[in-house]
């Protein structure tokens, strides 16, 4: 048993050593790592880029030539990157990577998330027609060209991510559709352009994405900003928008598969049947396309396309009180190759909280490990590299398993975790409370909030109200922008700084309005959805904060916490909130009209009769007979009766 | 006489001071008949908050009333209470000193035809006498500022209190024969909501009438002072819209305050007939409809004023009836200004036809009121139209009410000058009729 320990101090040892000289190296000032720096000013991109594993590794002795770390391609260029490896492939003008990670829970489900990357060596920008499309799907390719996109995400999600239990995703998603652009700046006519994208995007991806428009539009001025390179920030190229309702399934799928170089017919994707991933409890996927550096000095850019799938599976509840999965469990399908147009294809599965293999069992085994601080936090995973022909062994599938030997451990509790409700009862007001958890135990951090709130709940912002441990905390940035009836929703973005250990509530009331009869959805009393409030926060390193030293490491690492650690960028969402509002009667507009238009001819008809007439002494009408007789006697020029 | 006015005002203040501070004043400050969309308090208070955030009040759909309103508040809105009981009490006060000079002047014109013998001998029953005269202007001011509407308002917030203060002082300096403030304030009231504007013809008529213009459109010196009127009146109206845009440096006002009154986007119920209607509505129909509702508060002006050219303060009453029945938001402070005058035509019951009817109705539905609010909104158990049915009924009881009104007058008129007991030709005993 000692001998092993020894050996991993010595590995751990050389880790940190590594790490610093990464770190050495990164504070250089290089545009791509200037984002690094400026942690405040673009915080995204620093958590990205620290997200993806870096170059930790501990290889056998066979596979020392394995050294180029498959998702570290932004830090590509501070590494000192073996000859053997760069040098004898030419230069390719795109690439593709393909991974898996795998999650177990503490809940007892399991989290996987898939991600493939294309970075494609061009610029759309410098106004070149591009028509050579390779790996590249050439769908989104023309799109980005066409509406001058300097970036995009889009996320489908099905479920809700449940932080309490399950700690944070490695990609945030809202439920429904999300979908947030930054143009280019040569874009004029933003708001046009937006709307015609948001129609193309809803055919290439089948999903109600044109039911976007200036009502659920938003500009947030803080809380998205760019993850790729810019140089701009202005927030007037931004447009952010939230579908709730979306209800994402296999016809959503479809359509993202094929944006893959190979389909689902090789490689990782091959995993993606539809009838076992919306079997789920949680299901997102998305699609993010940023620009990217080439190289180190950053003079040109690459588009960086990037494919995630999420999907949380509860295998406890089917699997008959078993602990165990497999691949073949979750997705019923085991993996037999790469994709071959993959220049990395790696199977990721966290044993973080399994050192000792006393928690579950992992089979095949790997001796591939890679360490790696996602989200503040760091985790150890086995490797398994489907390029190499070992890792599938004499059956030529792989199909890793995991079963559990006990059920205890404990989740580090999230830092930060947000959820939201409406208060009050009556369908004429309400009051909605966001509640923000920091559950570090000394550090307090500042949060962005951001709410949309569409224009049919009328929010007051007057009544704000802003509290962590029963005092008023004032937010010290609030950018409101109030609704326009039938125009453009609320949104509120606010600065808060939440207190070590504490729960801030957020509340403010709001007035339901009576809409139009044409304006219900067709099951008005269903209620309307509100999208997700999104909180986005720098939250302190779970490393950093770790200042009693259970692991041994060298003395010399651990009296600072490393500045690259020392923080990470989370986005939080809430729960989407369902909003009862008051219904006319519809089938009834015909009466409505009637009726009210009699009271009007009541009070026109009796002022009329008033006006026009006067007043007369009635005299009785003379008889039929007495008028005929009448007639006769005029006719006969005798008076009459 | 000062005595009881003011043992008035102390009860009436102590009422609305009581209210305020009772745990009611939440309560009533959400009643939707008691504030609209324009003149919530909540809304002014937004609008303020906006002002703090750098945002203007305007760029939202949440305030829309006046930028002289929100000035007006940035500075009292500490002192709110007082500012509302103050309102009030100016109103009550105004409506009094009005109402006192304009007994005078009916009393004055009734010696003037007595002693010119022109009432027909049977019409000594219709003369007004001194003594029942003598209460009236405590009455008046007893009926704004006791009834439950008024105080409702007031406890409220609703700047409809401030709304009618101005309407208030309009009508006291009218009845004083002051052509310039009377000019002034009617420009302040048509600043707030438009809809005073009608009330030109009434001023002018009654202005005329006490400088002994000739009401003939054939003269010059009516034109000339119509033109004189006018041009202080619109005089006014564009230094006040100027100091607004001034005041907030766009013209982002005019749109939500006067656009949001007169296009109606926002259906909040209310007491009124817009909510509901264009609710409803089909689409295509809409800007037809809105256009003929609309035209229902101005449409009335001009044959009002050609019938009772001769009784410009009952053309006022009118006029305030017609416009909060038929104002696209309205709310039970404008029905109070316009009951308050009741007192004035108390000489009219012996010929109004229906009073006890639609007093009934109008007890009923405000009744009503909350009960179905709370069964469609809170409970559940109802649906929209059954509030929608009760402020149906409320606008037929206040138009009923203001048409016999209307026709109580006319009557009376008509017997003046044909005598009270009227006899066919054969001598027996007639009825009179509209033809």
């Amino acid at each position: 048993m000692a001998a092993p320990r020894c050996s991993r101090c010595a590995c751990l040892l050389l880790v940190f050593i590594y790490s610093l000289y990464v770190v050495v190296i990164s504070e250089e000032p290089t545009p791509g790592n200037e984002q690094h720096a400026s942690v405040v000013e673009n915080p995204q991109t620093a958590a990205e880029t620290e997200k993806q594993p870096t170059e930790e590794r501990r290889w056998e002795a066979t596979q020392v030539d394995e050294t180029v770390p498959d998702d570290a391609a932004a830090n590509k260029q501070d590494l000192p990157v073996p000859d053997s490896v760069l040098t004898s492939t030419p230069p390719l003008k795109d690439e593709f990577q393909e991974e898996l990670v795998i999650r177990p829970l503490h809940s007892g489900d399991i989290y996987a998330s898939f991600q493939f990357r294309t970075v494609w060596e061009t610029d759309f920008t410098r106004g070149s027609k591009v028509s050579h499309y390779r790996l590249f799907p050439k769908s989104l390719g023309q799109v980005i060209s066409k509406f001058s996109v300097r970036e995009l995400h889009i996320s489908f999600t099905q479920g809700y991510w449940r932080t309490m239990q399950w700690g944070q995703p490695y990609l945030p998603s809202p439920p429904g559709a999300e979908l947030w652009v930054w143009f280019q700046d040569t874009v004029t006519d933003v708001d046009a352009t937006w709307k015609e994208l948001t129609n193309v995007l809803s055919g290439i991806f089948c999903a109600s994405l044109n039911f976007i428009d200036s009502t659920n539009t938003v500009e947030p001025s803080a809380s998205f900003k760019p993850l790729g390179i810019a140089n701009g920030t202005d927030h007037r190229f931004l447009r952010y928008a939230t579908l709730p309702r979306e209800i994402v399934c296999t016809e959503n799928l479809t359509p993202w598969k094929k944006l893959l170089p190979c389909g689902s017919k090789a490689g990782l994707a091959v995993l993606l049947k539809s009838e076992k991933l919306f079997h789920s409890s949680f299901h997102s996927q998305a699609v993010h396309i940023r620009p990217v550096c080439q190289d180190e000095p950053c003079k040109t850019t690459s588009l960086e396309l990037r494919q995630t799938l999420n999907v949380v599976f509860d295998l406890h509840a089917s699997g008959q009180g078993k602990r165990e999965w497999s691949l073949f469990k979750m997705f019923s399908r085991t993996l037999t190759e790469a994709c071959p147009l993959a220049s990395s294809s790696k199977i990721y599965i966290d044993v973080t909280d399994n050192p000792e293999e006393d928690q579950f069992e992992l089979s095949p085994a790997t001796h591939l490990l890679s360490q790696a601080v996602v989200l503040g936090d760091r985790r150890t995973f086995s490797v398994y590299d489907l390029t190499q022909q070992v890792t599938f062994g004499t059956v030529r599938s792989l199909n890793v398993l995991i079963r559990w030997k006990s059920t205890e451990g404990d989740m580090l509790r999230p830092l930060l975790h947000a959820e939201r409700y409406v208060a009050g009862y009556g369908l004429q007001t309400g009051e909605i409370h966001t509640l923000m958890y920091n559950n570090h135990p000394f550090r307090s951090f500042p949060v962005l909030l951001l709410d949309s709130v569409p224009w049919y709940l009328r929010l007051y912002v007057h009544t704000l109200t802003v509290t962590s441990k029963g005092k008023d905390n004032k937010p010290s940035y609030i950018h409101y922008q109030p609704s326009k009836d039938r125009m453009r929703p609320h949104l509120l973005e606010m600065l808060v700084q939440l207190p070590p250990h504490s729960v801030t509530e957020v509340t403010m009331q709001f007035e339901r309005a009576l809409l139009k009869w044409t304006e219900y959805t067709p099951d008005p009393n269903h209620g309307f959805y509100v999208g997700s409030s999104v909180v986005s926060a720098l939250v302190p390193s779970t490393v950093a904060m770790n200042t009693n030293i259970t692991k041994e490491q060298p003395l010399f690492s651990t009296f600072f916490p490393t500045k690259e650690e020392s923080s990470y960028f989370i986005r939080v969402y809430t729960e989407p909130l369902l909003v009862n509002l008051p219904t006319p009667d519809f089938s009834m507009p015909y009466n409505v009209i009637c009726l009210t238009c009699t009271v009007v001819a009541v009070g026109y008809g009796s002022l009329y009769n008033l006006l026009t007439r006067s007043f007369q002494v009635e005299e009785p009408n003379p008889g039929l007979a007495k008028r005929i007789a009448n007639v006769i006697r005029r006719m006969r020029g005798v008076p009459p009766l | 006489m000062a005595a009881p006015l003011s043992l008035l005002l102390v009860v009436a203040v102590t009422i609305r001071a009581a209210l305020n501070r009772s745990s009611l004043a939440e309560l009533i400050a959400e009643r939707v008949e008691v504030v609209s969309p324009i003149t919530a308090w909540k809304r002014v208070i937004e609008g303020l908050a906006l002002l703090d955030l750098g945002v203007s009040p305007y760029s939202g759909d949440v305030f829309h009333e006046t930028p002289l309103i929100i000035y007006l508040f940035h500075f009292l809105v500490d002192y709110a209470e007082i500012t509302f009981m103050l309102a009030d009490v100016i109103t009550a006060v105004a409506l009094y000193v009005a109402m006192k000079d304009f007994n005078k002047q009916v009393f004055r014109k009734q010696k003037f035809s007595l002693e010119a013998e022109r009432y027909p001998a049977d019409c000594l029953e219709l003369i007004r006498s001194p003594t029942e005269m003598f209460y009236i202007p405590l009455k008046v001011a007893m009926f704004y500022l006791l009834n439950p509407f008024t105080i409702l308002s007031c406890v409220a917030k609703s700047t409809c209190g401030l709304n009618n203060a101005v309407l208030s002082l309009f009508v006291l300096t009218t009845i004083k024969g002051n052509v310039l403030l009377s000019a002034i304030f009617l420009c302040l009231a048509t600043y707030q909501s438009i809809y005073p504007l009608t009330l030109c013809a009434p001023a002018m008529l009654y202005l005329m009438q006490h400088q002994y213009v000739p009401v003939n459109p054939r003269r010059a010196a009516f034109w000339w002072f119509v033109v004189q009127y006018l041009f202080m009146y619109l005089g006014s109206l564009f230094v006040i819209v100027c100091l607004s845009f001034f005041l907030l440096g766009s013209w982002d006002f005019l749109p939500s305050v006067y656009g949001f009154i007169l296009s109606v986007p926002d259906l909040t119920p209310n007491i009124g007939l817009f909510w509901y209607f264009f609710a409803e509505m089909f689409e295509h129909f809409r800007l037809f409809f809105l256009c003929v509702f609309q035209i229902n508060v101005f449409f009335y002006t001009v044959p009002l004023c050609i019938k009772l050219k001769d009784q410009p303060v009952f053309l006022m009453f009118m006029q305030l009836a017609v416009i909060s029945i038929f104002k696209s938001y309205p709310t039970v402070g404008d029905t109070a200004l316009y009951l308050a005058f009741l007192p004035v035509w108390s000489h009219l019951h012996r010929f109004l036809r229906n009073i006890f009817l639609v007093s009934c109705v109008l007890l009923a539905c405000s009744a009503l009121f909350p009960v179905l609010w709370h069964l469609w909104i809170y409970a559940g158990s109802a649906n929209s139209n059954f509030y929608y049915a009760i402020t149906l009924l409320f606008n037929v009881a206040q138009i009923l009410l203001v048409s016999d009104y209307f026709y109580a007058f006319l009557r009376r008129e008509h017997h003046l000058t044909a005598g009270l007991y009227l006899k066919k030709k054969d001598g027996s005993e007639a009825t009179l009729v509209l033809k």
